[in-house]
């Protein structure tokens, strides 16, 4: 099921009733989620990604905009008759109900002709069960199962009714590092298996990449961009994207660009074609650098740490606005641990430049 | 472990609880059981210097005891009576509270006002609104005035007043006022329980549910009252252990005649009953009463406890 946001905003009323200001949560957000992909909606907390969700889901409504599902406008339509699924943050089981009753549940609140008979329900409770691999602790309460447990059986809640749209609130932040890796793996899994059209909401971009078939960047409720994780990876629209996107982050320099030359400082790292004269950010991805004894960038070299197959060169810069520049380089590349200064020359595609005011990218050809 | 000194230090600091505890909690509660076993026990025959035989003819006599049965009738039926209502009507009310933003406030207040009321007043002022003011009864001049507010409602919708708590008047008004009566009274302590049991739901199990679709008397049976067992449990045992306790409202509507005027005492409960004892120098006697009030209450409080163990959801 295709969905569709077309403008969508939602404002909340301020708290503080005498400024009367509201708070807008999303901003004239659209985009289109395609068929049967995953999506994440990234981004920092408080920009709005749980709020655009519970809206796809029904359980806010948007104060303008509309949303559809395939070509169905289901802006004013109530969750249930929206046909979604929800995985909650904490997963909301019901305490007092076994793994089997959570699951039974929503299909036990089908009425007229989609109600089915108890063998039906407990055949698809079963099915299901085995999809998210529970299908043994079905008599167990939620609370004698560990938390990737509980996230199983929440998923095979919102799953069991075989919702056109499944939807997971930060579905791994409740859980340990390893579980984290192997649960999200498991997500893709059941996407893969399903083919719903999953959308879900994380601040951490590492998850958003691994999993998703495209990511929606958010910020203070506007869509910064939308893509394939590698495609926003390697090109990304403004600074905010460039910064949030990539473990190690990038590196941001004060710059400038001088007759088609861009400089850090006084050092002239790259030769540009079409961008004006000016003040710019200059972001470098920790992987665009080469260390080279003859390279245009001298840093001040601060730390080495082994990683085995590659080492990260931690040094500093004046113009640098990170407090030390990370630089991932090929172990092979053999750095002197005991350098006072690094040199480093720059990969071109791997160098962008945002303009200083707006912090947008500007595009340039390499000369 | 401990130092010795430490200990020391530790039950220095403990003895004044302690000492009240034994000389006003403990000591008591043992000389109940005594004067209970002691047949005939009474204050005034001690000062005499008489001695008592050991037995349970204080037991036998108290059941025996025709006011004694008339006592436990009405404290078990005000109880069974009662204590659903109070229950139901409380976590009505409380589910309807917490559902609603507008003049929650004020409304809480309103139905906490009863609690921080005298129960004494409020029964005068129960007894004041159902009162009838009747001269002449039985005969052919009878005269009868209402000055009730209930009477007067009953009237303007055409019905006929009701002697409700007066002179002649039936035993089971009495019953239903006084049902009237500790149902209110019992209401906000509950609601305030429930209420605050309400609040500590999480609000994510209802967006769950409302995204499957459920239907709010589903959501209430198999979300909200199960999430709320654990309340509910605990404010129907109290319930009924203090409904056992049940006196003040009596005194509160009839005075210390415990009922009308023609049939003072018809509405006593057991625990009035042990005060009667005790105010004739009736010490065993009244010990024996007490002693098989609490074990009412504990068998009762021991089956609450069984059936919850099965329906509370903890």
């Amino acid at each position: 099921m295709k969905v569709e946001l077309r403008n969508v905003t939602k404002a909340f009323p301020s708290r503080n009733k005498k400024s009367g200001e509201e708070v807008i949560a999303v901003n004239d957000c659209s985009f289109t989620i395609p068929d049967g992909k995953l999506i994440g909606l990234l981004g920092p907390s408080g920009c709005g990604k749980s709020t655009t969700l519970y809206m796809i889901c029904g359980l806010q409504k948007p104060t303008k905009g509309q949303i559809f599902f395939g070509e169905d406008d289901v802006t004013g339509l109530a969750p249930e008759n929206r046909g979604v699924g929800l995985v909650f943050q904490n997963y909301a089981l019901y305490p007092h109900l076994t793994v089997k009753q959570n699951i039974l549940f929503p299909l036990q609140n089908l009425k007229g002709a989609d109600k089915l008979s108890k063998e039906e329900m407990l055949k698809r409770a079963y099915e299901t069960a085995k999809l998210v691999q529970i299908d043994e602790l079905m008599d167990r309460k939620p609370s004698e199962l560990s938390g990737g447990q509980q996230q199983r059986v929440a998923i095979a809640r919102a799953l069991v009714k075989m919702p056109r749209v499944l939807l997971l609130d930060e579905p791994l932040s409740n859980l340990d590092a390893r579980l984290r890796l192997q649960t999200r793996e498991e997500i893709r899994r059941i996407q893969r298996e399903t083919k719903i059209t999953t959308v879900f909401v994380t601040h951490d971009q590492d998850e958003a990449m691994s999993i998703s078939d495209f990511i929606v960047v958010m910020k203070a409720g506007v869509v910064q961009q939308i893509g394939k994780p590698q495609a926003v990876y390697d090109d990304p629209d403004n600074l905010f994207v460039a910064k949030f996107l990539g473990t190690p982050p990038i590196n941001v320099f004060n710059g400038s660009v001088k007759g088609g030359k861009v400089y850090i400082g006084e050092e002239a790292v790259l030769s540009v074609n079409g961008v004006n004269d000016g003040e710019v950010y200059v972001g470098i991805r920790p992987e665009g650098f080469i260390l080279d004894e003859n390279g245009p960038l001298g840093c001040k070299l601060i730390n080495v740490e082994v990683m085995g197959r590659d080492v990260s060169v931690v040094s500093s810069n004046p113009a640098s606005l990170n407090p030390t520049i990370r630089s991932i380089i090929n172990a092979d590349a053999g750095v002197d641990h005991d350098a006072e200064t690094v040199r480093f020359s720059v990969k071109p595609h791997k160098l962008f430049l945002f303009d200083k005011e707006s912090e947008k990218r500007i595009r340039f050809e390499v000369k | 472990m401990v130092e010795g000194k430490q200990k020391w230090k530790a039950w220095l600091y403990l003895a004044p609880a302690i000492v009240l505890l034994l000389v006003f909690t403990v000591w008591p509660i043992i000389n109940t059981v005594r004067m209970a076993f002691l047949e005939g026990y009474s204050g005034l025959k001690v000062a005499g210097g008489e001695s008592f035989a050991f037995g349970v003819g204080n037991f036998v006599k108290v059941i025996k005891y025709q006011k004694f049965l008339s006592c436990l009738k009405n404290t078990v039926l005000l109880c069974v009576l009662t204590v659903p209502i109070s229950s139901l009507l409380a976590l009505l009310v409380a589910v309807f509270l917490n559902s609603i933003k507008w003049l929650q406030k004020p409304l809480q207040t309103i139905f906490f006002l009863p609690y921080v009321t005298n129960s004494i007043a409020i029964g005068m002022v129960f007894a004041a609104m159902f009162n009838i003011v009747g001269s002449f009864y039985g005969t052919d001049n009878e005269i009868i005035v209402t000055a009730g507010i209930i009477n007067n409602i009953i009237e303007f919708f055409g019905g006929k007043a009701v002697n409700w708590i007066n002179y002649g008047s039936s035993y089971a008004a009495n019953i239903t006022v006084m049902v009237i009566y500790i149902v209110w009274n019992a209401l906000p302590f509950k609601i305030l329980i429930l209420l605050g049991g309400l609040q500590s739901i999480n609000k994510q199990y209802y967006d769950a549910a409302k995204v499957d679709g459920t239907s709010r008397r589903r959501i209430f049976a198999r979300i909200t009252v199960p999430l709320l067992s654990p309340m509910l449990a605990y404010v129907v045992i109290t319930g009924f252990i203090g409904g056992f306790k049940e006196y003040t409202s009596i005194i509160g509507i009839f005075g210390e005649a415990m009922g009308p005027a023609d049939a003072a005492g018809r509405l006593n409960t057991m625990v009035g009953f042990i005060y009667d004892a005790l105010s004739t120098n009736n010490q065993g006697r009244a010990s024996a009463a007490a002693l098989i009030l609490f074990g009412i209450i504990l068998v009762v409080t021991l089956i609450n406890l069984q059936v919850s163990k099965k329906r509370v959801h903890y």
